[in-house]
């Protein structure tokens, strides 16, 4: 089981009385991009958010092998501790520090790889100068790889909206992680900021980052994806290819509803 | 330039202003000789100078208005006009020299006025120093904190006691009063650490009263309202100093202090921690899925905010020589508060201007005797109005990029 990335098994929340997650369970593998599709309040975000650390789970199993080789339970933690074990993620309703400065919001990213405290930040000592430094570099880098680099002392509250994604991807990124979760990335995009999006996120993956995505655009779903899973009401209804996604009979109904004439 | 609707407007202002301010400045009555006298002058006073006023500021946005049309027209998107004051802080050419001056000036003020001055002078040195404690929680970490004034209470208690009771001098003390409030910046940290927005000063607001009010009813430990007096000046080689010289030598403290904190708080704004700081302001929940530890993050910020608060009180008990819980009460944390939003949050320049506005501002408007504060209440209403960013806003830092890894950051 060398090639798994995530692993979830079992998972369930329940919020009071209401259910909404019923045991969910859900696999990526290494370098494949996953999506996650299924109609308004099927409890996708709810997933993400369970999985991420937002919510606790009440039942079931969160497994996150990461690339350097480390396995860990992800349930229970805090969402700090399961962005340092290596899973990142982005929002659905964008959610940028909008004051800061475009290289600043990676630079954030950066937070929990570094070390340099109350001390370091007064005293300024050589080896804090160069984790500072080195920051400023890598989050560099991450901007030009999505596109961003002539923006970086813009503040993010300036970007375009298609910019304002891209941003959070590369805030993402930049915490070095093993999995990425986008929650709806194309939403709000027109067909050239969704082109763009889809180029990008076909780069992340020959580079080697597994992706777990939520979005309604099943264009771009069915492009991308390598596998599909499909929920409705807090379960699992589908799941497989593309092609056998778009012609179960289930996945059909739960869109298209009940009586299915044409 | 002005129309006749706008004219109509400003009358109708006027009008207003003279019906609110009839009862006040128009009639005053002589409850001994039971007269009533009508004061008309002041009626005509009101009514003239709020219908000037009202036209200025009517003139003044118009142009305003009209300035900003031309920018979006001429397409001005290169040259953008910055303020003054951000192309000063932005080149360290023109910063510098500034900044040195002003160092200059503030070491050989005492000279150049009489001891009075000087007095004044440290008290707004050290709500300048207040004010950029309080402006790592509110300015930077975004916390309202309403009761800051128990953490200055626990610095001029801590010297006080901890001299009645086991004779610390002074210098011992700053550093035993700013940790003392740091911990109990910890202390009331940890149960806020869920709280945030109105809720947080809704608590932090309590937590300012209960530490004033154990001050005031546990007689034995503080003295209750009589407060403790002969607390002594600090000491400079066990040499006994005259008041005067004493007063001058708490002022250069102050000015090494200030300089101290503008100097750590400027690091802590432009380091990982002050990033965090920023990020835990804008969005709580991003911030935390960025792999930011929160509680860390917050503590650290009330603890580094206390510190400062916790060090002007021992100050304030060395300045003052007595202290009793009345100078502790919610007015100065409001104060305080006050002149990190006047100044513009989370900017270091601002809040010192800020203090220095705030704090000198009343001394220098007792010309005006009894209408002091309604002067100053009204300077402050209008700089809300025109410049609700505060005096100089913050403006995020750029960053050098350089390719060959020359380790050069500006």
């Amino acid at each position: 089981m060398n090639n798994t990335i995530l692993k979830v098994s079992g998972l369930s929340m329940h919020f009071g009385g209401i259910q909404a997650l019923k045991q969910l369970d859900l696999e990526v593998n290494r370098g494949e991009i996953v999506a996650l599709i299924g109609p308004n309040g099927a409890g996708k975000t709810t997933f993400f958010n369970c999985v991420t650390g937002i919510y606790n789970p009440t039942e079931g199993d969160v497994i996150l092998h990461t690339l350097q080789g480390k396995t860990s339970r992800l349930n229970g933690l805090k969402p700090n501790k399961v962005t340092e074990k290596g899973m990142a993620r982005t929002f659905q309703n964008i959610r940028l520090f909008q004051s800061m400065t475009v290289l600043e919001n990676v630079m954030i990213g950066r937070h929990c790889r570094t070390h340099s405290f109350i001390l370091g930040a007064i005293l300024r000592t050589p080896g804090n100068r160069q984790e500072e430094q080195a920051i400023i570099e890598r989050s560099h880098e991450i901007l030009e790889i999505v596109g961003l680099a002539d923006e970086v002392d813009n503040y993010a509250r300036n970007l375009s909206y298609g910019a304002q994604r891209r941003l959070e991807i590369a805030r993402a990124l930049a915490t070095d992680p093993s999995l990425l979760l986008l929650d709806e990335p194309a939403a709000g995009m027109n067909p050239q900021e969704t082109q763009e999006l889809v180029q990008l996120i076909l780069r992340l993956r020959d580079q080697g980052y597994s992706i777990l995505l939520i979005e309604h655009d099943m264009k771009l779903v069915m492009t991308l994806s390598n596998r599909i899973y499909v929920m409705d009401y807090g379960e699992k209804i589908a799941q497989g290819t593309p092609e056998e996604i778009q012609s179960n009979p289930v996945v059909i109904k739960a869109y298209l509803g009940e009586d299915l004439d044409a | 330039m002005i129309s006749f609707e706008e004219l109509k407007r400003s009358f109708l202002v006027s009008l207003w202003f003279v019906f609110l301010t009839f009862p006040i400045l128009v009639i005053k009555a002589n409850p001994i000789e039971r007269t009533i006298i009508w004061r008309w002058e002041n009626m005509f006073f009101v009514a003239i100078g709020s219908f000037v006023l009202s036209i200025l500021i009517r003139v003044v946005n118009t142009q305003k208005t009209k300035r900003l049309e031309r920018r979006s027209a001429s397409d001005s998107d290169t040259t953008t006009s910055e303020p003054l004051i951000q192309v000063i802080l932005q080149n360290p050419r023109y910063l510098y020299p500034l900044a040195g001056a002003v160092t200059v000036f503030a070491l050989v003020f005492p000279y150049l006025f009489d001891t009075y001055q000087t007095n004044i002078m440290t008290t707004a040195l050290m709500y300048v120093v207040l004010g950029l404690g309080l402006n790592i929680v509110v300015g930077m970490a975004g916390l309202l904190d309403l009761g800051f004034v128990a953490f200055y209470a626990v610095g001029a208690y801590s010297y006080a006691l901890l001299n009645a009771h086991f004779g610390i001098g002074f210098w011992m003390a700053l550093p035993i009063g700013a940790l003392f409030a740091a911990s109990f910046g910890i202390i009331l940290g940890f149960p806020v650490l869920r709280l945030r927005g109105d809720y947080l000063a809704i608590v932090t607001l309590g937590f300012g009263e209960i530490i004033r009010l154990i001050l005031e009813n546990w007689n034995e430990f503080s003295q209750g309202p009589s407060g403790i007096s002969n607390i002594p000046r600090p000491g400079m080689f066990g040499i006994e100093l005259s008041l005067e010289a004493a007063i001058l030598y708490i002022y250069y403290i102050m000015v090494a202090l200030v300089i101290v904190t503008i100097f750590v708080v400027n690091r802590l704004q432009d380091s990982r921690l002050g990033r965090a700081w920023i990020a835990l302001r804008e969005d709580e929940i991003a911030c935390q899925a960025m792999g930011i530890d929160k509680t860390k993050t917050k503590l650290t910020a009330f603890a580094l905010g206390a510190t400062w608060a916790g060090m002007m009180g021992v100050i304030f008990a060395a300045k003052t020589t007595f202290i009793n819980p009345a100078s502790f009460t919610f007015l100065e944390s409001a104060i305080i508060l006050s002149i990190v939003v006047l100044g513009g949050m989370g900017s270091i320049l601002g809040v010192i201007v800020g203090a220095l506005v705030l704090i000198l501002l009343p001394e220098y408007l007792r010309a005006l005797s009894d209408y002091r504060m309604l002067a100053f209440g009204a300077i402050l209403v209008v700089m809300m109005i025109f410049k609700p960013q505060g005096i100089i806003s913050n403006v995020r830092r750029t960053y050098k990029y350089q390719k060959q890894k020359s380790g050069d950051v500006q």
